[in-house]
């Protein structure tokens, strides 16, 4: 193991010392700001919109931020052409959980040549699951994602913290809660929405 | 003819109400130009139907919530002086406000009233001694909490208003040496002359190292950031950590009735108070020899709105400092206290006897 040596607390030089050069310095630098945005604020409240917004709050509830397609959000049961689901009931998802929140079991698929079983339960509890994403890694069908862009997952009960099979597969994914990108991979669209 | 009982509640009402509209105000100013600062918008989430009136709100909220909430006291807890000890912190930092003139003088048919609640010729003084008195509030709530942490914050507070009370009594003797008085009203009156004709003859003019230490030995009395060690919210919680509901409250208002009243004893001694530039009992008397006449009503209400804003002002400069520097550490407020406050400002006596002593 090697040493390492900071230099992070080397003494004040002497303009330092003095305190009030350095204070000063420093809010001239706040109040900078505060007149800056003071002026947008004010100029906007006469009806004057200026290029440059006076804060760089997105106000939550009402306006929305971008989300970028690999972050990982509630997860949802895809379906086949014909609408049952992809799932096969093949336990690996269950498994690969390290938090142990999914709970499968399995029945049946009847008259089906290839697809032995479709789960029965399908239970995912929110309130155990770290969004972890092993449960997509580990789905040889693709059948379990997690991007529905859906982030306010609360409630009063743990016990509406339950995901079952149906609300999983009712799920579809929000193409607009992402950022857009054309066929170059470039970003095209990172637009705040306006929720409802 | 004296004033009557009725004139001096009335006075007293009104500066109780200025004292406490502002300090109750601050915290909406506090939530608000620090998020401006920072680009950010700031608390505007309460609303009466709807109407969100930019945060205004907010204060009325936050006092709700206070009233409201249980007030605890813990079991080993003194419970007498447990109770007592933040109106004493409260009631110390608003009767300070006794003595601050607010404006000259209001002439009523024969009545004359003196716009200053208690004409004390030793208001300086008493300003002090109140001043040296309200850290009792915080020592005996840390100390009847029976907390370590508590108690931490106690001795800290204790510590630093003793250090920083040295140096707020040696700021000022600059002040009163050039004034040959502690009375307020006096010195603001003192302050009402130009000098060479334009310059107005504040007291900054005289004791520009006098008011720079005057504002910091303040700002540290005010037990606000960047001299919150009393608090230190981030390791000891401070002096409050029992209370809860208002007894937490009153605490939390004694620190921005303290600020205001720091505003206006800056304001006083070296702002000129009310004064307003050229403005004299009869009207305007510019220095390029224009001459507005004014009745004594326009006056007062100029004088009045004089000291507000002035007072506005260093609510203001004092709310950036609070958001622009970040806690000094324990010993580096007491060695500022005593190895560069003290001996400068002591300096500062001397340089302005010399100063005085040259000019005779
Ligand atoms: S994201 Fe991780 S914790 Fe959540 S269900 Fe999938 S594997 Fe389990
Ligand atoms: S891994 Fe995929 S197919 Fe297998 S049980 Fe989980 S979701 Fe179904």
């Amino acid at each position: 193991m090697s040493i390492n040596v900071h230099d992070k607390y080397k003494p004040l030089t002497f303009w330092e010392q003095l305190y009030f050069p350095t204070i000063l310095s420093g809010l001239a630098l706040t109040v900078r700001h505060f007149v800056r945005n003071m002026f947008a604020h004010t100029l906007r409240v006469l009806g004057i919109k200026l290029k440059w917004p006076g804060s760089v709050t997105i106000q939550y509830p009402e306006y929305l931020r971008p989300l970028f397609p690999r972050l990982r959000t509630l997860h949802r049961l895809a379906k086949r052409e014909d609408g049952s689901p992809r799932c096969v009931a093949c336990m690996m998802c269950e498994t690969a959980c390290p938090a142990r929140c999914i709970y499968i079991v399995a029945e049946e698929r009847l008259r089906h040549p290839q697809i032995e079983k479709v789960p029965q339960i399908f239970d995912i509890d929110l309130g155990l699951c770290i969004f972890c994403g092993f449960c997509v890694e580990a789905c040889p069908e693709d059948a379990i994602r997690m991007d529905t862009g859906i982030l306010e997952i609360a409630n009063y009960a743990r016990t509406g913290m339950i995901m079952n099979k149906d609300i999983l597969l009712k799920l579809e994914p929000d193409e607009t809660r992402f950022v857009q990108y054309n066929q170059e991979g470039e970003v095209v669209s990172t637009s705040i929405l306006k929720q409802r | 003819m004296a004033e009557g009982i009725g004139i001096i509640l009335l006075k007293f009402g009104f500066i109780l109400l200025f004292a406490l509209g502002l300090g109750g105000l601050l915290t909406w100013v506090e939530r608000k130009q620090s998020a401006i600062m920072q680009d950010r918008i700031g608390a505007n989430r309460a609303s009466i139907f709807g109407l969100r009136l930019i945060g205004l709100f907010h204060p009325l909220a936050d006092a709700i919530k206070m009233f409201t909430k249980e007030s605890f006291t813990p079991a080993s807890a003194e419970k007498f002086l447990f109770t007592l000890a933040p109106a004493i912190s409260v009631f110390f930092a608003l009767i300070g406000f006794a003595v601050i003139p607010f404006g000259d003088k209001l002439i009523f048919g024969d009545t004359v009233v003196n716009l200053q609640v208690a004409p004390l010729n030793v208001g300086l003084l008493y300003l002090f001694a109140v001043a040296g008195l309200a850290v009792y509030g915080v020592v005996l709530g840390a100390w009847a909490s029976r907390n370590n942490y508590a108690m931490l914050g106690g001795m800290r507070a204790a510590a630093q208003m003793i250090s920083y009370e040295v140096a707020l009594g040696v700021t000022i003797f600059g002040s009163i040496m050039i004034y040959q008085t502690v009375d307020l009203q006096q010195i603001v009156h003192l302050q009402g002359g130009t000098f060479w004709g334009w310059l107005p003859a504040w007291g900054i003019f005289m004791q520009p190292l006098g008011f720079i230490l005057f504002l910091t030995v303040g700002i540290a009395e005010t037990k606000r950031v960047p001299f919150d060690a009393p608090e230190g919210e981030s390791e000891i919680i401070g002096y409050f950590i029992e209370y809860s509901g208002m007894g937490f409250g009153m605490y939390f208002l004694t620190d921005f009735v303290e600020t205001v009243m720091i505003s206006a004893i800056t304001v006083t001694l070296f702002f000129g108070g009310w004064q307003v530039p050229y403005l004299l009992a009869d009207g305007f008397h510019f220095p390029w020899g224009e001459v507005w006449l004014l009745n004594n009503w326009t006056v007062a209400l100029f004088q009045i709105a004089s000291f507000s804003l002035k007072v506005m002002f260093f609510l203001w400069l004092q709310m950036a400092i609070r958001w622009t520097l970040p806690r000094f550490r324990y010993d580096q407020i007491l060695r500022l206290g005593w190895k560069y406050i003290l001996p400068i400002s002591l300096l500062n006596i001397v340089l302005t006897g010399i100063v005085i002593m040259v000019l005779k």
